[in-house]
């Protein structure tokens, strides 16, 4: 008997503290690309100020399903969601960190950077029309590299991803081909290619087929040492993908505050803007002040402090211009 | 009398307690179904039936879903795993229970049994860093230059080989499967009678006329439920053939294609399906696996008890 009592006591004391915890948790969940960051920088504000922050990276499409069910405190998306979309589920979006796609080759000879491609070689090659790395556009932008006759092999993403949404939408903005037969989204339907399952897929695939031409987040690219390439931008600019680059797209890209900040970040109209990049967005309920606010409040501190751990991690933070954007639409929506 | 009295409120508890066991697997399966159907509506609204069963199409821009690559994919890969496994599998029961020397006997059986379980992401990963590879460099060009040059079964061997196939896939299902096949075919050769071995020794048989005449005839039943077990989770596995396959939605003839299956759709493209109609249609595809599992479960159910009252009579 006694030892009931005892054991009913601490479960009852497990539950109060946990109670008075419960306030200070956050909950949010959707995208998986930015996960790794929103965690380093939940933990730090944990170490910062207490307040505890569980992200559950269960996929963009879950993250909107679970904000429009008012199931967490905050949803997240690779995607932007459209004004009407989120007036319908009232709902509001801004963007909180930012990632670029890279181009990556499997080609004798071609190291990071050798190879310069336009949105037209790669929508192309993706649509199935260039067969040949030989082919006589690819050529003429590289005179210094020597191509073989041999074929593309064209790797994709087999799973449903953000990082293909951006992708695609780079196409379908420079290409109309693409734009009519295949379309943007988080899975399309490719033409041609074998896909991947994730980023670790695509980068293994083109690492093993060669020959290859695959895409991937800038930070892949990186840890997997694979080739990448330069782009030209519709400014007719060639680049290197770079944190530079990717900042530039940002900062010259036009978000709007009264569209939500709906918006791809690719073919950004800045000189020296790398055109495949994306921001990742947070959503938040109208009707749930309190949880919105204390979100708010974490992305507020992770603004301030978390560029450097967002730069650890290969992601790029938002110029400072977008933050006070983001800010202004904060106070607009009475949220700080 | 009170004591009798107990035991049978014991007993009552007893029996009822395992009633409400058994009661609650058949709600969860309603359940799931019910979940299912409704989640699924939709898009079985908007589609229809034999349309959406019929359809190629898997188009997530257009919205245009159709399930005919993916149960495709999800048949051809089970019937080629089982086909790749079942010889195998048989080979090690006869050798573990008939060949194998004694001391080999308890080594090898473990072995088998660990094989069932590793799960099934281990081999998805295997499958992609390893067999993935060495399929496209040395096997697949292999078969490509040997079966591939035969006229009709050739067709099967065509194409760049990229070890992201169906057959791939189908190779690591046989993997997964083999041990179930194998475990239970050893065990019921393992209840053919003594007696009837040793009278077939004993008039001359040699070892093969043995297995073949007595052993095999003998234990088919539980062979046939092995095989069951098998297709079960060549069916349904998810993991492993998720790294391999590439889910690509499309119908061809090669093995050196990739291709997608159910579960492999399901994996890959649930977390992302961000529109209604296409997040239905996924639930739709589930449900039609669910009725295939169903169906290919009851055939075998249907199959062993006829096997059954044959050998009975």
């Amino acid at each position: 008997m006694k030892v009931l009592v005892s054991v009913i006591v601490a479960v009852a004391c497990l539950f109060t503290f946990s109670a008075a915890h419960a306030e200070d948790i956050l909950n949010g969940a959707g995208a998986s690309f930015p996960a790794p960051v929103y965690q380093a920088w939940a933990y730090d504000y944990n170490k910062a100020t207490g307040i505890k922050l569980n992200y559950q990276s269960i996929g963009s499409g879950g993250g909107i399903r679970q904000i429009t069910s008012r199931t967490v405190d905050f949803g997240a998306s690779d995607a932007p969601l459209s004004p009407e979309a989120l007036d319908k589920d009232g709902l509001l979006q801004f963007p909180a960190v930012m990632g670029g796609v890279v181009l990556v080759v499997n080609l004798p000879g071609v190291k990071s950077g050798q190879l310069t491609l336009d949105s037209e070689a790669v929508c192309k090659a993706y649509l199935g029309e260039t067969k040949y790395w030989d082919d006589a556009h690819i050529k003429s932008m590289n005179p210094g590299v020597t191509l073989p006759h041999t074929e593309i092999t064209v790797v994709h993403r087999s799973d449903g991803s953000g990082t293909t949404a951006i992708f695609t939408n780079y196409l379908s903005g420079q290409c109309s081909d693409w734009k009519t037969k295949v379309g943007a989204g988080t899975s399309v339907k490719f033409p041609v290619g074998i896909g991947g399952k994730g980023n670790e897929g695509v980068s293994n695939y083109v690492k093993q087929a060669a020959t290859s031409i695959g895409y991937v987040e800038y930070a892949y690219a990186k840890q997997n040492n694979l080739a990448y390439t330069l782009l030209k931008n519709p400014q007719g600019k060639v680049l290197a993908p770079s944190f530079e680059t990717f900042k530039e797209a940002a900062a010259s890209a036009n978000f709007d505050p009264k569209k939500h900040f709906d918006l791809w970040l690719v073919n950004a109209p800045g000189k020296d803007a790398w055109p495949i990049a994306g921001a990742t967005f947070i959503l938040l309920a109208k009707d749930k002040k309190d949880s919105s606010m204390k979100t708010v409040k974490f992305y507020d501190w992770s603004f301030k402090n978390g560029d450097s751990k967002a730069d650890e991690l290969t992601y790029v933070p938002l110029p400072k211009a977008l933050k006070d954007k983001v800010r202004a639409y904060w106070k607009e929506h009475g949220l700080i | 009398m009170a004591i009798i009295e107990k035991r049978n409120s014991v007993d009552f508890a007893f029996s009822l307690i395992t009633a409400l066991a058994s009661g609650v697997v058949v709600l969860l399966i309603l359940g799931i179904l019910i979940v299912l159907v409704r989640e699924s509506w939709l898009a079985i609204s908007h589609f229809g039936v034999v349309k959406f069963i019929k359809s190629t199409d898997w188009d997530p821009v257009k919205e245009n879903f159709g399930a005919a690559t993916t149960i495709f994919g999800t048949f051809v890969s089970t019937v080629l795993a089982l086909f790749i496994a079942i010889p195998v599998a048989i080979g090690i029961a006869i050798f573990v229970t008939e060949i194998s020397p004694n001391f080999m006997k308890e080594p090898i059986g473990i072995a088998i049994e660990l094989l069932a379980a590793i799960p099934s992401i281990i081999y998805g990963m295997w499958g992609l860093f390893t067999l993935a590879p060495i399929m496209s460099k040395y096997i697949e060009p292999a078969l490509k230059a040997s079966i591939g040059a035969v006229p009709v079964v050739g067709i099967l061997f065509q194409g760049t080989p990229m070890g992201i196939d169906m057959l791939t896939a189908s190779v690591i299902l046989s993997i997964m499967i083999i041990p179930f096949t194998a475990s239970i075919s050893r065990d019921s050769f393992n209840l053919t009678p003594a007696v009837v071995k040793e009278s077939a020794y004993a008039i001359g048989a040699t070892k093969w006329e043995v297995v073949k005449n007595v052993v095999l005839p003998y234990s088919k039943l539980g062979i046939y439920g092995g095989i069951t077990l098998s297709l079960g989770r060549a069916l349904g596995e998810t993991m492993a053939v998720a790294f391999v396959l590439g889910n690509n939605h499309q119908i061809t003839t090669s093995l050196f294609n990739a291709a997608a299956t159910i579960t492999v759709t399901l994996a890959n493209e649930f977390t992302e399906a961000d529109k209604d109609l296409y997040l239905s249609s996924l639930f739709y595809l589930a449900l039609i696996l669910f009725i295939m599992s169903f169906i290919a479960l009851a055939l075998a159910k249907f199959f062993l008890l006829k096997a059954e009252r044959k050998t009975s009579r």
